[in-house]
Parts: structure tokens; C-alpha cells; sequence
């Protein structure tokens, strides 16, 4: 029966669940879910940024965690330093991000495949060390936000606000990135994914154009981590952790790479994983659920494992089902016309 | 004063670089020849040291606090457990992309750590430094440890045989016939299959052998294996993926400038610049050289120091 639904509509279904669930929670009085939903979007917002460059530009980076901190120290540190306008937050973030995703970008694309995958990483642990050393802004401690970043028109102080804020992030970057890959630029990036050498012969200045990919996805990760921040009211260290880039990616795959809105569903999935298994008690085995909500994170390994060896298309790439999903399987990555990314 | 310092942090950063190496030799052959990577290298480090220093204290065949015993159940431990992995689970992986290598590797690190949690609990598990070894050795008229002198006498001991193993040895022309071409040499009659989970088990003991040495100078706990293997990747890649050689000294480079690094940075900073933000600013840049050594390297040269031809 699904596979007869249009993914975008998948999609939009998807969405209006979204939208409507601090409404749900306000009238169950669980607020508890608006807390949960606005990291499930912001780890799906970072995933969806990945997957412009990993799903579709064929660029695996394993560093993405390095712009989410980024994002959360720009916050951090204009707060700690008295600033706490958002608008200049996000300046500074965005600022800061491209700085650091030209640089990073270009010395990282002249590599590809394995080495490309550990420089990435390697520049994120650089940022990781980097900010731990930061004694004057927290250092291994992280950084507490007394407040939310102040955007005057309207106060993030409001969950369900900064709720709708991440909600809207998340729509627009879908939308935005839907149009981008149906433009020329995307079809170029896509092309390079497929066959770079033909592109090269063909004369496109790839380079350039995976560099641009690679920063728009990075911007878009910055956001993400300036939302997470304001979110929890706190920059760690642990958010540019190489787990986080890790998870990110397994989100990615988990919902379907190359697929527009695959991550979006591969970060409910994981993040609602992770948070029945680390809290679940049905009691019906009491020794046994002990150990699980200990050691969750060994059931989540093997989970991974299992979708890698099983799932090649993602959940959400076996949904929108056969053609799309079997092209992608076989490294095709669509690249010819005609095939759509809802 | 400064010189001997200098001296012992020298020792300090080869013995680390031997450490390195001897995870990076497994790695890198494993990548070489089955384009395979494989993250959870870094666990079969923390699981050797597990086993060994689980061996020293609780004993074997009433014998306790014997390091040879420690040696051998570690070493032994990691190569059963490198050959069973490898047979189970990674060799279906071969023919993926590295993607899905790196994730399900990924997984497999979490697993991993989860086991070494539950069985051995949260906080450092310790392993005492053997008796003999306990003083120090006279090394142009400056005393070092012991231990740490035998982690470089080990490290340039398995070095050699490398060596000795990949360019002197029947085994070892297989090796190098399988890095340049794995489908040419099962097609003229070659077991592959075996060859790579001998190497994958050798990598795995080697990764065993660096954990148990760790043991005693490092503590050991869940999730100390994935520090050292980010650091191990770095080494292979400014090596050259592939390449023992590059392995060598890159390991050696990257042990000898972040050990040295640490020390000396914040010293030479503090001369030229104010005390509070060389305080600040020195541990910092430390920590940052040796990815911006790769970050260089790289720049410049894409493939690494030592690049494998025909790979």
C-alpha cells in the first residue's frame, strides 16, 4: 500500500506529524516531547546537510560534528562575552563556518575516498582539541548558556518557539535543497559523484563546484549546532566528538542516502532508538532491562551493523521503493534525468 | 636540565611512535590488501590490553603477576579474536564501499566497548609494571625506565620482522603480490581467502601487543581504544594508506612531534609571547600539531609520504 503513496507525499505526511506534535504535547502535558522532537529535527537537519554532500556528491566526511560545534561555540562565546543577540550569534556562526569550511574544504577535496573519509576526521578532531583547550570558555567542561540567543521579534526562552524555529530551519533547508538539486548545480555535483574523471573531460571545473557543495552543507551544519545549543543551553566538547559524525552518517544510511528526506526519517528512527533504549522499562524482565538501559549503546552497535549488512537503500529508500532505490544501490546515484529526490 | 628533558621527551615520543606503529602495521597491511578499513581496530587494541591485564592479576594456572603469562593470553586473545571477527562478520564487508566499512566498523566500536564495560566495569582497570623492569637504564648518562626502553626494543623488535616477513619470505611476496593485485594472485592458485585472515589476525595481535604494552603505562578502560586509533589513522594516512614503510616512519614522526610537542611548545611560547595566553594557547597548539603535520602533509602531497604504487 505504501509503495503506491508519492514519497512526497511520505514526506509532507512526515512534516505535519512534525508540526503538530507540540500541540500533542501540550494537550497529553508531556513537555517532555517538545524537548525530544527539537533534537530529533536538529540531528536531521545536520543529517540532511551531510547527505548534499555524502548522498549525492558522493564526499563521505566524517567530520560533520566539527560545524555543529562551531555553531554551538559561536553562541557559546559571544554569551559568555555579553553578546547575546542572535542575529549576531548566527552572523558569527555562519562567519566562523565559512571560514573554517573554505579552508578545510579545500585542502580535504584534493583527496578522495579513504584518505578523504580521515582528513575529514582528523579535522574534526583538531576542532575537538580546540575547543577543549578553550580553559576560558569551559574547556573539557563546556560552556553553560545563561540565556537563549535574543532575536527581539520573538523570545527563544519558549520551547515551543525555538521548537517552531528549528521546525521552519528544517522545512526551508529541505525545500532549498530540492531546488538545488534539480538545478544545473546539482545535476554537476551529482555527476561528479557518478563518474568525476567524464565531468573533468566534459570540462566542468568539479572542484569548485564540490567545494561549494561541501561549504553549503557545512553552513547548514553550523545552523544546526547554533539551534542545538540554544536547545540544551550549553556548548560541550562532545558535540564534535567523532561518535557524533559517526551517528550522523549512520542516520543518514539509516533513512536513505541519496534521498532528500531519507535523514529526516533516519533521525527519528535512530534518536527515538536511542532514547527507548536507554529509558525502557515495560517490566517484564527486570535483570534484563537493566542491562540494556546500561548498556544501550551495545544494542545500538548492533543495530548498525544490522542496517548496514541488510538495508542498503534506507528505511526510507525501501519505502519510495524499487526503481530510485536499486539505482542507488548500484552506485548509478541517478545521475541521468529524469529520477526524483522528494 | 633542558637537555636531559629533552633527551627522556625524545625516548618518551619513539616509544610512542613504536606504540603507533604497531597498531598502524595491521591497519594499514588489512587496507593495503583487501582495501578493507576497519575502525574497530582500536578495540582489538583495548580488548588485548583487557585480556593481558586481566591475565596478570587474576593469574593463569596459579601463576599470578607474570607478565609473559600476561603477554600470552593478550597477544593470543586478539589474534582469536581478530581470525573469528574476521571470519564472521568482515569478510562479507569486503566487497562493500568504504562507507559501509567505516559504519559498520563504527558499530562494531560501540559493541565492543559495551562488552569491555559490562564485563570489566566503568573505571580503570590496572596493570602493575613487571618487577624486573621496574627501575631504569642508563641512556647517555641520563636515566629512563625500564618498561618504556622495552616498549622500544619491542616496537623496533617486530619493526625488523616485518620486515624481514614482507621482503624475505614466501608469505611475505604473497603479501606484496596481493596488495598490487588480490584477484590476480587467487586466480593463479593461491588460498586468498586464508591469507588475508592470517593478516587480518597478525594485524589484530599486533594491535594486542601495542594494548598490552600500553597496559602498564596507560590505564586501562572502556573506550581507550578509539583516542589512539584516530591518532594511528593520521599516521597511516600522512604515511601513505598501504604502505608498512610509511607506516614506520610516520608513526615515528607523529609519535616523536606530539610527545616533544607537548613539552617544549608552551616552554618556546612562553619566550616570545605573554605568560597567560602562552599558558592558554601552548597545550592547545600541541595537541593541534600532528593533524596539522597530516594537514601539510597532505596539501602538498595527496597520497601520504610513502605513496603504494600499483595499488
Amino acid at each position: 500500500m505504501l509503495k503506491t503513496l508519492k514519497p512526497a507525499w511520505i514526506a509532507i505526511l512526515v512534516m505535519v506529524v512534525l508540526a503538530a506534535i507540540p500541540i500533542y504535547a501540550a494537550l497529553a502535558s508531556q513537555p517532555f516531547y517538545v524537548t525530544l522532537f527539537s533534537r530529533i529535527m536538529i540531528f536531521a537537519l545536520a543529517a540532511v546537510a551531510l547527505n548534499l554532500i555524502l548522498g549525492f556528491g558522493g564526499m563521505v566526511s566524517l567530520g560533520h560534528a566539527f560545524y555543529l560545534g562551531v555553531g554551538a561555540y559561536a553562541a557559546g562565546i559571544l554569551t559568555a562575552e555579553g553578546i547575546t543577540s542572535g542575529w549576531a550569534h548566527l552572523a558569527a556562526a555562519l562567519a566562523a563556518g565559512l571560514v573554517f569550511a573554505l579552508a578545510i574544504g579545500a585542502v580535504s577535496l584534493r583527496t578522495h575516498g579513504m584518505i578523504f573519509i580521515m582528513i575529514t576526521l582528523a579535522f574534526a578532531q583538531m576542532g575537538y582539541f580546540l575547543v577543549v583547550s578553550l580553559k576560558n570558555y569551559g574547556g573539557d567542561d563546556g560552556l553553560p548558556l545563561p540565556t537563549r540567543s535574543d532575536f527581539g521579534i520573538f523570545s527563544l526562552a519558549n520551547n515551543t518557539v525555538l521548537y517552531y524555529l528549528i521546525f521552519v530551519c528544517l522545512a526551508a533547508t529541505l525545500w532549498f535543497f530540492s531546488r538545488l538539486i534539480e538545478s544545473r548545480f546539482g545535476y554537476v555535483l551529482r555527476g561528479a559523484k557518478s563518474n568525476e574523471r567524464r565531468m573533468l573531460a566534459l570540462g566542468f571545473p568539479v572542484f569548485r563546484y564540490k567545494l561549494a557543495a561541501y561549504v553549503i552543507s557545512a553552513l547548514v551544519c553550523v545552523v544546526a549546532g547554533f539551534l542545538l545549543a540554544n536547545l540544551t543551553k550549553f556548548s560541550s566538547p562532545s558535540y564534535m566528538a567523532w561518535v557524533v559524525s559517526g551517528d550522523i552518517i549512520v542516520i543518514i544510511v539509516l533513512g536513505g542516502m541519496g534521498t532528500l528526506f531519507g535523514p529526516v526519517v533516519g533521525a527519528i528512527v535512530f534518536l527515538l532508538l536511542e532514547e527507548l533504549l536507554s529509558s525502557w522499562k515495560p517490566g517484564w524482565f527486570p535483570g534484563i532491562e537493566e542491562v540494556i538501559n546500561k548498556h544501550w549503546l551495545a544494542l545500538i552497535g548492533v543495530f548498525v551493523i544490522v542496517v548496514i549488512l541488510t538495508a542498503k537503500q534506507g528505511l526510507y529508500g525501501q519505502l519510495v521503493g524499487g526503481r530510485l532505490g536499486k539505482r542507488m544501490a548500484n552506485g548509478g546515484a541517478a545521475s541521468s534525468g529524469g529520477t526524483r529526490h522528494a | 636540565m633542558t637537555w636531559s628533558l629533552f633527551v627522556v621527551q625524545l625516548l618518551n615520543g619513539i616509544q610512542y611512535g613504536f606504540l603507533l606503529f604497531l597498531m598502524a602495521a595491521g591497519l594499514t597491511l588489512v587496507f593495503g590488501i583487501m582495501s578493507f578499513v576497519n575502525l574497530a581496530h582500536g578495540s582489538l587494541y583495548m580488548m588485548g590490553a583487557y585480556f593481558a591485564a586481566w591475565a596478570f592479576n587474576n593469574g593463569l594456572f596459579g601463576i599470578k603477576e607474570s607478565f609473559l603469562i600476561a603477554a600470552f593470553v593478550g597477544v593470543t586473545g586478539s589474534f582469536v579474536l581478530g581470525v573469528v571477527l574476521e571470519r564472521t562478520l568482515l569478510t562479507g564487508l569486503y566487497a562493500r564501499d568504504h562507507l559501509d566499512q567505516v559504519l559498520a566498523t563504527f558499530g562494531l566500536i560501540l559493541v565492543f566497548n559495551e562488552v569491555a564495560r559490562y564485563i570489566w566495569g566503568v573505571s580503570p582497570y590496572y596493570m602493575q609494571v613487571p618487577k624486573a623492569l621496574e627501575g631504569t637504564v642508563d641512556i647517555l648518562g641520563i636515566a629512563y625506565p625500564s618498561y618504556r626502553f622495552m616498549i622500544i626494543l619491542v616496537g623496533a623488535g617486530v619493526a625488523l620482522g616485518m620486515y624481514w616477513l614482507i621482503q624475505k619470505t614466501r608469505i611475505g611476496m604473497l603479501i606484496r603480490a596481493g596488495a598490487s593485485n588480490a584477484p590476480m594472485v587467487g586466480a593463479l592458485g593461491v588460498n586468498i581467502k586464508l591469507l588475508n585472515t592470517l593478516l587480518f589476525g597478525v594485524g589484530a595481535a599486533l594491535a594486542g601487543v601495542a594494548g598490552l604494552m600500553a597496559g602498564p603505562i596507560l590505564s586501562v578502560q572502556p573506550g581507550m581504544g578509539e583516542p589512539i586509533l584516530i591518532v594511528v589513522l593520521v599516521v597511516i594516512v600522512t604515511g601513505g594508506i598501504g604502505s608498512i614503510r610509511g607506516a614506520f616512519y610516520a608513526a615515528l614522526i607523529v609519535g616523536v612531534i606530539d610527545t616533544v610537542g607537548r613539552v617544549f611548545l608552551p616552554i618556546m611560547l612562553r619566550e616570545i609571547m605573554e605568560r597567560s595566553l602562552a599558558q592558554a594557547a601552548g597545550p592547545a597548539i600541541a595537541s593541534l600539531l600532528i593533524y596539522l603535520v597530516m594537514a601539510v602533509v597532505l596539501a602538498i602531497k595527496p597520497e601520504g609520504l610513502f605513496p603504494v604504487k600499483n595499488g
